[in-house]
């Protein structure tokens, strides 16, 4: 067997795949919260509880509604795009041009409020999601044991992120959007329904988050801590990507998963540590970030 | 004269009232403060459900002790030692709080147990795992009930090893209280004629296990060995299941199991799982007939501590009401003397470091087939009798105790 650093090859493949699946989490999600900043200037503190609201609408819409997970992909970004639609209109824009601060302390106590909701109605220890039967078993790729349903994440979250990527970069509603956030006042005068697209745009952010929920909801515990515990480290990739920088928030998302999941071998004891690592030092190089613009 | 014999007999009078203060109820009124975490990580553990363990209790005594009524405090500690204590020194400060219930997280109870040490109140300690409380850490004023770390990894360990389960890998918690399992947990392997073949410790708490589970199943180990709690816990089954680990012949060990823990699992993921418990609902019909009424009034079953709280309670006040006294140390004594006989304990013993000593369980999780209802989820395999459990006093380094 091929030793690498004192570690064989074979071990060393498997973590870089499972940390590429990780990565897939952070991609989708700081996606969102890169799309949402980009556009709305908001640090979006409520992502975390989007994420959340994601798994619990596919968990619920299971339990009651016997909806299964198939549907649930497209039924709870929905139906969380849609609540997040209602975030931007009846609150967000309330405080649209105030400072920072204020939209972050309002997602922020929007987030508590939602999680504290759940804690009270569910608990904390949350409820488990069956594994769909399609994606029961797994592959023995040699090197390792690779279960159907991790392979199934990393394949739909980086069809979804390069969708995403697409439409911004390479169509016309995509340019408007890009229009929009570098000088809106402009864009309306064009005659471009600038809030509807801000509202629109919010939406698609957590539509994105509510679709991660889904997506973690057979394999994490379906708890009302299961986003806040994430956001974090969400945030920093975004810092290390560059705020706002849509293909900056995908790739950083996939290499902070690989990154942290090689610190898993070498130094489990900092694995929760070594992203924010990265962190200080990519604001103390190039503050902007890995694929920000120099402003 | 007329003058100074009144005076004088004031002064008998208020000395007789003074002695007889110390073996009186303060303030006619027994005041019990129920600290626990409320909404974080061990809200299902304790939390609310306690509460209304402890509610339950003082209701079966019909709110009073010989004639003085009980009265309740609670408050959420957050799993924050500084919130713990600050709230503990509020209450017998300005409330005079006689003892303080609940108590989860070992790093709040540490914080409180010095302020409860320093006032000379008493603590019922129900839902903290760590065994030092009675060892190093052991104090005249507080008393540790359910379960400790010692017993769970004795319990589970000695047992998975007569199994034949000789290499082990242990997937501990990187902090104080994941260490210290870690270190039981060694211990009675290789006191066992076991091996411990490899070992990972996670940052607490951890949302992704699958790279330390592939470490594990790398290990070649016959068992792998949890020592981490809660939302960790629950995570590291939930990825061991799916990457099969059970099914390529691990046998998985979890060290801190709850009933709340395997029910939120599942029976999919976690049947055969092998646990050590210090009650269980479905025992027998005292068990069963306390668990639904707590079911009736939570719409749960109670799990480990939430019985705890109810026995701890009932066993202080029938204390304080054979003493007629809530002052801390007259209460202690009798609660040593006298042994724990309720739904919760047969025959459990207070001893003189604070350690409830009484029967544990060695439990294994009943497979989706066996099990007949939401709750039906364990199946007791034995009992581990209480001087086998706990940790000797032989062994002890509690100040109390001369070795």
């Amino acid at each position: 067997m091929t030793i690498l650093f004192g570690v064989p090859l074979s071990v060393l493949l498997g973590q870089l795949l499972l940390g590429l699946i990780n990565g897939a989490f952070y991609a989708l999600l700081s996606l969102g919260l890169a799309i949402i900043f980009g556009l709305l200037r908001i640090i979006n503190f409520a992502h975390g509880a989007l994420y959340m609201l994601g798994a619990f609408v596919t968990l619920l819409s299971l339990q009651y509604l016997g909806v299964n997970y198939w549907f649930a992909l497209f039924l709870a970004p929905l139906t969380v795009g849609l609540v997040g639609m209602a975030i931007e209109k009846y609150l967000l824009r309330r405080i649209t041009g105030e400072d920072h601060l204020y939209g972050l302390l309002l997602t922020f106590g929007l987030a508590l409020i939602i999680e504290g909701l759940f804690v009270k109605v569910f608990g904390v220890s949350g409820s488990s999601y069956p594994m769909p039967d399609a994606l029961k078993g797994g592959f023995n790729l040699g090197f390792m044991f690779l279960p159907k349903y991790r392979a199934w994440v990393i394949v739909s979250a980086l069809i979804v992120c390069f969708v995403t990527w697409y439409m911004i970069e390479r169509t016309r509603l995509g340019s408007y959007l890009r229009a929009g956030t570098e000088n809106p006042k402009l864009m309306q005068a064009f005659g471009i329904n600038v809030p509807l697209l801000v509202t629109l745009t919010y939406g698609y952010g957590a539509a994105l988050a509510a679709f991660a929920g889904v997506l973690a909801a057979p394999i994490y515990p379906v708890s009302p801590g299961m986003g806040a515990n994430l956001l974090i480290v969400v945030f920093a990739v975004v810092v290390i990507g560059g705020m706002g920088s849509i293909m900056g928030a995908i790739v950083t998302g996939l290499l902070m998963g690989l990154i942290e999941g090689l610190t898993k071998v070498f130094y489990p004891e900092a694995a929760n540590t070594v992203i924010f690592l990265v962190m200080v030092l990519v604001l103390l190089v190039r503050p902007a970030g890995l694929f920000g613009k120099e402003t | 004269m007329k003058g100074l014999r009144k005076a004088i007999s004031l002064i008998v009078a208020a000395g007789l009232l003074s002695s007889t203060a110390q073996a009186a109820i303060s303030d006619d009124e027994i005041r019990i403060g129920y600290l626990a975490d409320m909404s974080g990580t061990y809200r299902d553990l304790s939390g609310p459900g306690g509460l209304e363990a402890l509610k339950m209790a003082v209701e079966d005594f019909g709110g009073q002790v010989n004639g003085k009524k009980i009265v309740i405090f609670n408050a959420d500690d957050l799993n924050k030692p500084d919130v713990g204590a600050n709230t503990v020194r509020q209450w017998i400060d300005e409330k005079n709080v006689d003892v303080i219930t609940g108590l989860v997280a070992t790093s709040v109870v540490m914080a409180v147990n010095k302020i409860v040490e320093q006032e000379n109140k008493l603590a019922l300690i129900s839902g903290s795992a760590s065994s030092s409380l009675t060892n190093e850490h052991c104090s005249p004023n507080h008393m540790h009930w359910v379960y400790d770390t010692y017993a769970l990894s004795n319990g589970t360990a000695r047992a998975v090893l007569e199994e034949g389960g000789k290499d082990w890998f242990i997937l501990a918690a990187d902090y104080a209280f994941g260490h210290s399992l870690e270190a039981d947990i060694t211990k009675v392997v290789e006191t066992g004629g076991g091996k411990v073949v490899g070992k990972v410790r996670h940052p607490f708490p951890s949302n992704d296990f699958s790279s330390y589970i592939l470490q594990a199943q790398g290990s070649g180990a016959e068992v792998v060995a949890l020592a981490n709690a809660g939302a960790d816990m629950v995570n590291a089954l939930q990825t061991a299941s799916q990457f099969g680990l059970t099914q390529s012949g691990q046998k998985l060990a979890g060290m801190v199991v709850f009933l709340n823990d395997v029910h939120s699992m599942g029976l999919d993921v976690t049947q055969g799982l092998m646990l050590t418990t210090g009650w269980y609902w479905d025992m027998n019909d005292e068990t069963r007939e306390w668990a639904n009424r707590y079911h009736k009034r939570v719409g749960r079953m109670p799990s480990m501590t939430h019985a705890g709280v109810y026995s701890s309670t009932i066993h202080y006040l029938n204390a304080v009401k054979e003493t007629d006294s809530d002052d801390s140390q007259v209460v202690r004594a009798k609660m040593i003397e006298t042994p724990i006989n309720d739904m919760f304990a047969k025959n459990g013993k207070l001893r003189e470091d604070g350690r409830m000593v009484h029967d544990m369980y060695l439990a294994q999780v009943k497979t989706p087939a066996e099990s007949k209802s939401e709750w039906d989820l364990y199946k007791i395999l034995r009992t581990i009798p209480a001087d086998q459990a706990y940790r000797p006093l032989a062994e002890s380094q509690c100040k109390l105790i001369k070795n």
